[in-house]
């Protein structure tokens, strides 16, 4: 019951006018982000951190986190009405949410995933509030050792659940850590990869990244697709909305499922698009309209923006718990947690009581408050995708510019802004996955610290990893992970010489690798 | 702006998608090799207090270095190559339309202030690119950095640079 008593804390933290302030302003925000194409959720918070810096840190977080909601919601807007996924989450909520659109029921569709984003938000919130607490108390034992495992499995259950492009993935993350190394070396002071380069002494900023990257690289990708938006008219009335919800409790099977796949996609860090998709591809497989599903189902709205929101609320699980963020706006809200000052890891629940509970009260306010203005103001953000993209392009370019800027006061960090805009548009062209980029770049330093904090003393080596039974049971995890898509061919390899009798065998094998 | 482009065009053509990954591939290789060669200057060995500052990233690159043959030999030799055009020229065109403008701007920025070179960068992308009318332009255009400098230089205090327009308004 600790947890309760914190919360209602938290609620009085929120419920002064100025958090509330910060909340509607962060989810207006957040739905014009999420709808204008080359903005999202990473590179809008990234973009606005900078201005963030004065503010207290639990204001900050929470006009920051509602920008995230604000942007889940907004995906399903511009995917239903316009056939444009304003997100990648939302990708798969075209493919039902369209066909409803054209036969001119857009309404029912929209309140159907927004009550369904607003449903997986709230278990994801549940979730955090009573396991977040136990999470990180049973965190406060570990050491360096136990982090740098706790890392490894984070980074290795990528690059496993990845079975397109593995090596990407990979390629990705170690950019991410070769451009955190950049810079001052925190232990010894020693300079590294500057090349002589006295502006790089600071490194390169992760928020110059993700603007580029996001930013630029998203309008450099939208360009060329040549943009020509035709909408589908998304008036919502009350009318629509409670009938719509009184249809709602027939798909609860499909709306827990979803809610389930998205929170474990989430704390694990698949992320809100394959949550997405995951959710959908269960949804067609096991219900009993599944064969209609593409044609302009209901049920195919809900469950993949169920799951997104679901996975994009629980990314923030391990982001407070753990100090290690699920997805990649998560990441960024925990570089900001550094830059106001703030010591990601299990001691934020016992040191920053108020910030914490503080932004967990916000969440459920967050998403309640998301869902009434999403439902009420459907047409206003539609229409900002009627503005020609001439107008739109140069402006949201001078936002990223600036935002690059006031990041350090540096022009160098727009011409890196620029410079990663192109990398950005190369590498998601030939489907780089970007958010292990971020995810690395952020973590980099910390995770580099917790390897030679483990490695001090005489006597050390990598069996630092097999010490004791707790790193020893991540560490081994994390290579299980690691080498998951190998274990079917592996054992498809043993069934193959030994015939069918010593299947045991195999079993045992494959869990040692 | 950049009218040169436009002329001269081949009609279709270009790099393959797989071609692009192969090449791409070999850049990050290249990136992995110089941050092995330069972090095994500072030192890669275990010092007698741990491992010194090039172990990590030595290793970061020396994986990076590893995946990136893996993606090239994919990309050549692969089963399922992807020999679609990368981009077509006509599309690449307007890739361009948007990133050498952004550059210029980018230059503008340094000598003009930022205020001044976004006036300039959102006006010349409606006109040239949207074709919309001049009122609409102006009115955009000067609206949205009047609106910037009130929030950044007036709300926020946030700093921003400014050229010699500002400097004469006292900023």
């Amino acid at each position: 019951m600790d947890e309760l008593s914190a919360l209602f804390h938290g609620f009085g933290t929120v419920l002064s006018w100025y958090n509330l302030g910060m909340m509607f302003i962060g989810l207006v925000l957040g739905v014009i982000i999420g709808v204008l194409p080359g903005l999202g959720g990473p590179n809008g918070v990234a973009i606005l951190l900078p201005l963030t810096f004065t503010m207290p840190p639990t204001s900050a977080i929470i006009m920051l986190s509602c920008i995230y909601w604000g942007s889940l919601f907004a995906g399903a807007i511009t995917s239903i009405l316009f056939n444009i996924p304003g997100e990648t989450s939302s990708v798969a909520t075209t493919f039902d949410g369209y066909p409803l659109a054209q036969q001119g029921r857009a309404g029912n569709a929209l309140t159907a995933s927004f009550t369904g984003s607003f449903f997986g938000a709230l278990s994801g919130v549940l979730l955090i509030t009573f396991l977040a607490p136990m999470v990180s108390k049973f965190a406060l034992r570990f050491g360096p050792p136990e982090f740098f495992a706790v890392f490894l499995l984070t980074f290795c259950s990528f690059v496993g659940t990845d079975k397109k492009t593995p090596f990407k993935t990979i390629i990705s993350m170690m950019l991410g850590f070769g451009l955190a190394a950049i810079g001052m070396d925190t232990v010894s002071g020693g300079l590294r990869m500057t090349f002589g380069w006295s502006e790089l002494l600071r490194g390169i900023d992760f928020l110059v990244v993700v603007i580029g990257l996001f930013g630029i690289g998203e309008i450099l990708v939208s360009m060329e697709e040549g943009l020509k938006f035709e909408g589908k008219n998304g008036r919502i009335n009350l009318k629509v909305v409670l009938q719509t919800w009184k249809e709602m409790p027939k798909y609860w099977v499909t709306l827990v499922r979803s809610t389930l796949v998205g929170c474990w996609m989430g704390v694990t860090p698949g992320g809100a698009t394959a949550a997405s998709f995951m959710g959908y591809g269960l949804a067609q497989r096991f219900s009993r309209n599944g064969r209609k599903f593409g044609t302009g189902e209901i049920e195919g709205v809900i469950a993949p923006e169920t799951a997104a929101h679901a996975s994009g609320t629980s990314a923030l699980l391990p982001m407070l718990a753990l100090g290690i963020p699920g997805s990649a706006t998560a990441a960024v809200l925990l570089g900001g947690l550094m830059i106001w000052g703030l010591q990601p890891g299990p001691l934020l629940f016992v040191e920053q009581k108020e910030f914490v509970w503080g932004l967990i009260a916000s969440m459920y306010l967050g998403n309640f408050v998301g869902l009434i203005i999403v439902l009420s103001t459907v047409p206003l953000f539609a229409a900002i995708l009627r503005i020609p993209f001439a107008i739109v392009a140069p402006i949201i370019i001078v936002v990223c510019a600036i935002g690059a800027y006031s990041v350090n006061n540096a022009m160098l960090d727009v011409w890196f802004m620029l410079l990663f805009g192109v990398i950005g548009y190369v590498l998601k062209k030939l489907s780089y996955p970007l958010a292990p980029m971020i995810l690395a770049l952020v973590l980099g330093d910390r995770m580099e610290d917790a390897f030679r904090q483990s490695m001090l003393g005489p006597g050390t080596g990598l069996h630092v990893f097999w010490s004791n039974s707790l790193v020893g049971t991540i560490s081994t995890l994390a290579l299980l992970m690691l080498f998951w898509p190998l274990v079917p061919v592996l054992w498809n390899l043993v069934r193959k010489s030994f015939g069918g009798g010593k299947n045991g065998g195999a079993v045992g094998k494959a869990n040692e690798g | 702006m950049d009218h040169q482009q436009t002329e001269g065009s081949p009609p279709q053509g270009g790099l393959s998608h797989s071609a692009v990954d192969a090449i791409t591939a070999v850049v990050f290789f290249a990136v992995g090799v110089v941050m092995m060669v330069d972090n095994y200057r500072i030192g890669i060995a275990w010092a007698s207090d741990g491992p010194e500052s090039g172990y990590f990233p030595f290793h970061v690159g020396m994986i990076i270095s590893l995946a990136s043959i893996a993606v090239f030999v994919k990309a050549m030799f692969g089963k399922h190559r992807n020999r679609e055009i990368f981009v077509s020229w006509d599309r690449f065109r307007l890739v361009l339309l948007v990133l050498l403008p952004t550059a210029l701007y980018v230059l503008l920025i340094q000598l003009l202030g930022i205020y001044v070179a976004s006036t300039l960068f959102i006006a010349a992308f409606m006109r040239l690119l949207g074709k919309i009318g001049w009122l609409k332009t102006v009115l955009v255009s000067v609206g949205v950095n009047v609106l910037l400098f009130w929030m950044f230089e007036v709300q926020f205090l946030v700093p921003l640079p400014k050229g010699p327009l500002e400097a004469l308004f006292g900023y």
